[in-house]
């Protein structure tokens, strides 16, 4: 309960940078917070607008022939069965369509499910420079953040229980000398003693996952009893965490702020209500709020986070570093 | 040769009388009237299926856990945290219910038991099914899977209450001890197992019937459609469900007798259930829409009075979608963590699917282009299919791309999808089918207002009720949540007044059925659609004799289809 209270003066006091939740009425998706995402929205546009035109085509050719070949604008009906031309036309021509999105598809596929190597995205951006192929290290700096790579991966475990996560940061060992791990309960349960005011209601937890903004995250999902899946639209990322198994997936945020997930594999009865709260900010507040976690006051440490200083604000905590 | 026999017996019975109530529905072994069977078991079963869905759409109205808590209060007396537990997991209950009697209870039973028992003999010129015995234990078998089912609901299942409650789709370890100790799920295994012999001994019975007891002349290329569609469908069931019931009974096993399958702790893996589940359940989907898609060409070349277009095309998109259909199955597991290179395999597999379908739309418009279209009841309910079986298909496009199913893997853009091409597809080809046969079954006229009526309000409220649903899918919806945040509640909203019209209109049909038979309008003619309708069971009396061909028709024109 003491953790609670903490933690729900902590969302009240909240005033992130950047909120990512569900906005009602909108009709897309949520505001793009990786490269992965951005790739994916840029994708599905495309896509969006050729099965649009397909799903055109079809309704003008249904509405033409209704009104052109309706009984009362046509008497006598030909009797035609075959037409090689057409017939070899609707074949060939959706399937270049689709030889068009795989073209776009697989690179896509690709960088999001490859885990980068760093090293080399870090020699590759180095060797261009060295080369003076400024045009050239704009197009792959894009894709791939060598300052980033340099600094190497945050790791990061996530481990789904029935109803909530437990996150290990593999490569920070607290006090006593394991890895930093905790146990991170959604606020809201369905119940009619749910806090009222407790950040967005399903969404909110009590310690959030905390991750440095522009760094490479490395995450590992798996299960203690069923299956579920960690998954945050703002990233584009969803990932399985499966019993007796290790899923691997990456993601680089840029922007603090909080981002909002949830579980989105059946588990249960509180399948609805394990929510996914990850707090991106920057890497000194980030060290602040591992120095505070590894004394094991995981209130404390939420507080530290509980507003989400922007990149250029974040004097204070680049001070104390 | 026992088939000769059988028509010979039949020959014999030249007086067409009926056996006794008892006789004639418990003990049938005629193929139309086990087809009436089938088709009042799936009216059945679908008021269960469409009433679960209701609570569904009632429970998610609004945000916040409402009726479900209610139905907990006020039925089972619970009160507090006991009754938002129960609430939980009864809702868990009503999603994998719902999908699990409108897919194996009502869409399956109709399109296949239901209308292709009554006309698949009648459009390839056969007295009865191959085997009428085994006809009559495929349905009475359907029937115990569907009691099985029902008593599943109502006995433990997991740690929150009665019955299983983790999706159709069954997953392990959530469906093992580990998530649901009670019998509930053991019943439901069995259930399947039960429905799926019947499926098998089903699907024989049409491949044996169709291979073998056409019409003198009645070559397989100039079979009708719907008889193709069948066929496929049937080739679809006999290889697709063993292979469940291979993945049940290890589940079974697992449960009760100490195996370890799908236990990690054990050696076993959950993926390769999946793996087993999705390479019956990827084909089970075409499994529910071929036939649709049969009946649709029917339909559309009878009111278009012309034949149907690229006749050969039509046939073999469909044996090239059910081919193409066995290889693609792990697009549904994109999230499971599976090698990037697999990966990108199934999403080539999954969009050349693309082609053949396109190939089928696209005949269906030409079919009609130069026709004279007659827009009836039927009509309509096939142009209606071939709109949103398009807006469907469209997004199955989207989705077979696994970058951005990554987004939209177990939200409500797939719940939106699948809906589009099942709830819109196969159930629209299922009310065109009845509507378009209803007179030939029946002997009586439909209500063409009611029947519009119905379509009208049908059309309008599916698509309200599912369009919304890309959009929350989109924002990041996940599917079986019984509550959420509030950045859902508009679109949630406008889902579920869809469901209010799709309720008035499923109100209309039931009258237009007690219509139909209060006022008894007699068929006048066996054929009531004119001379666009060229399939043998037109040239039958309505309701046709008890039994039919006693002496074959000859086929001699390419006019079979």
């Amino acid at each position: 309960m003491r953790h609670l209270t903490a933690a729900l003066s902590a969302c009240l006091l909240a005033a992130p940078a950047w909120a990512a939740l569900p906005e009602d009425g909108a009709l897309n998706f949520q505001p793009a917070a990786t490269r992965i995402a951005e790739r994916v929205h840029e994708f599905h546009n495309v896509l969006l607008w050729i099965i649009t035109l397909i799903t055109a085509l079809v309704t003008v050719l249904l509405v033409w022939v209704m009104i052109r070949y309706s009984k009362a604008a046509n008497k006598t009906p030909r009797k035609f069965s075959h037409n090689t031309t057409v017939e070899v036309i609707w074949t060939v021509v959706p399937a270049l369509i689709l030889v068009g999105i795989a073209s776009l598809s697989f690179p896509n596929l690709y960088y999001q499910n490859v885990t980068p190597n760093l090293g080399q995205i870090a020699a590759t951006s180095k060797a261009l420079l060295a080369e003076g192929k400024t045009a050239e290290h704009l197009a792959y700096t894009k894709n791939h953040f060598p300052d980033a790579a340099e600094k190497g991966f945050v790791n990061v475990k996530i481990q789904g229980n029935q109803w909530n996560w437990t996150y290990t940061y593999m490569d920070i060992q607290d006090e006593t000398g394991s890895a930093l791990e905790f146990v991170s309960n959604g606020l809201h349960k369905g119940r009619p003693t749910d806090p009222v005011d407790a950040g967005p209601r399903n969404l909110a937890t009590d310690y959030p996952m905390v991750i440095p903004a522009g760094r490479y995250i490395r995450y590992y999902t798996a299960a203690a009893d069923v299956i579920h899946a960690f998954a945050v639209p703002a990233f584009a990322i969803k990932t399985d965490a499966i019993p007796g198994r290790l899923n691997e997936g990456w993601f680089l945020v840029d922007e603090p702020g909080v981002y909002y997930g949830q579980c989105s594999e059946i588990c249960g009865i509180d399948h609805a209500f394990m929510p996914i709260e990850v707090r991106v900010v920057t890497q000194a507040q980030f060290d602040r709020w591992v120095e505070i976690m590894k004394t094991g006051d995981f209130d404390a440490a939420a507080a530290s986070v509980r507003e989400v200083a922007a990149l250029e604000t974040d004097t204070q905590f680049a001070s104390t570093n | 040769m026992p088939m000769d026999e059988i028509a010979l017996d039949h020959s014999h019975d030249a007086h067409d009388h009926k056996p006794g109530f008892v006789t004639r529905w418990f003990f049938s072994t005629n193929h139309k009237d086990i087809g009436t069977l089938y088709l009042v078991f799936a009216i059945i079963a679908g008021i269960v299926g469409y009433s679960l869905s209701g609570l569904i759409r009632w429970e998610l109205a609004a945000p916040g856990i409402g009726p479900m808590l209610w139905i907990q209060t006020t039925f089972f007396g619970l009160e507090g945290d006991a009754a938002i537990t129960a609430a939980k997991h009864f809702y868990n209950v009503v999603i994998s219910y719902h999908g699990l009697v409108m897919i194996f209870f009502m869409v399956m039973p109709a399109l296949i038991g239901g209308f292709g028992n009554w006309f698949v003999p009648l459009m390839i010129g056969a007295p009865d099914m191959a085997f009428p015995r085994m006809n009559n234990i495929s349905f009475w078998l359907t029937v115990v899977a569907f009691i099985l089912a029902c008593i599943s609901m109502v006995v433990p299942g997991g740690p929150g209450g009665n019955g299983f409650g983790g999706g159709w789709t069954l997953y392990p370890p959530l469906s093992s001890t580990v998530g649901h100790p009670g019998p509930s799920m053991d019943l439901l295994i069995l259930s399947l197992h039960t429905a799926g012999i019947a499926s098998i001994l089903g699907a024989i019975n049409f491949i044996v019937t169709i291979l073998n007891m056409r019409a003198p002349g009645m070559t397989i290329h100039k079979m009708p459609l719907f008889a193709w569609s069948i066929l496929v469908t049937a080739v679809l069931l006999l290889l697709a469900l063993p292979v469940l019931a291979g993945a049940l009974t290890m589940l079974l096993t697992d449960r009760n007798f100490g195996s370890q399958f799908f236990i990690p702790n054990g050696g076993g893996d959950p993926v390769m259930f999946q793996h087993l589940f999705w390479f019956f359940g990827h084909p089970e989907v075409y499994i529910m829409i071929l036939p649709a898609f049969g009946i649709v060409s029917h339909i559309v070349s009878t009111f278009s009075k012309k034949p149907i277009f690229g006749y050969l095309g039509m046939a073999y998109a469909m044996v090239s979608i059910g081919v193409i259909g066995f290889v693609v199955w792990a697009h549904h597991m994109y999230t499971v963590g599976m090698n990037v290179d697999l990966k990108a395999y199934f999403v080539a597999a999954t969009m050349v699917i693309a082609v053949p379908t396109g190939i089928k739309i696209f005949s269906w418009i030409a079919t009609m282009w130069g026709g004279s279209i007659h827009f009836t009841v039927p009509m309509l309910w096939a142009i209606g299919f071939i709109f949103l079986f398009t807006v469907g298909g469209v997004t199955g496009v989207v989705l077979a791309n696994a970058g951005v199913d990554h987004a939209l893997h177990d939200t409500y853009y797939v719940v939106a999808h699948f809906h589009y091409v099942l709830s819109l597809g196969a159930v629209f080809g299922l009310f065109a089918g009845w509507y378009y046969w209803f007179e030939k079954m029946y002997g009586v006229k439909y209500n063409s207002v009611l029947a519009g009526l119905h379509f009208w309000l049908m059309f309008i409220g599916s698509n309200v009720l599912f369009f919304p649903q890309h959009f929350l899918g989109l924002q990041g919806m996940p599917r079986r949540y019984i509550d959420y945040n509030e950045g859902f509640t508009t679109w949630h909203y406008v889902s579920s007044i869809g469901y209010a019209i799709t309720l008035v209109a499923t109100i209309i049909f039931f009258i237009s059925i007690a219509e139909a038979a209060i006022r008894r309008r007699k068929a006048t003619s066996g054929n009531p659609w004119g001379e666009g309708a060229t399939t043998l069971e037109w040239t039958l009396p309505s309701p046709p004799p008890f039994h039919q061909y006693n002496e074959l028709p000859v086929v001699t024109t390419k006019g079979g289809h």
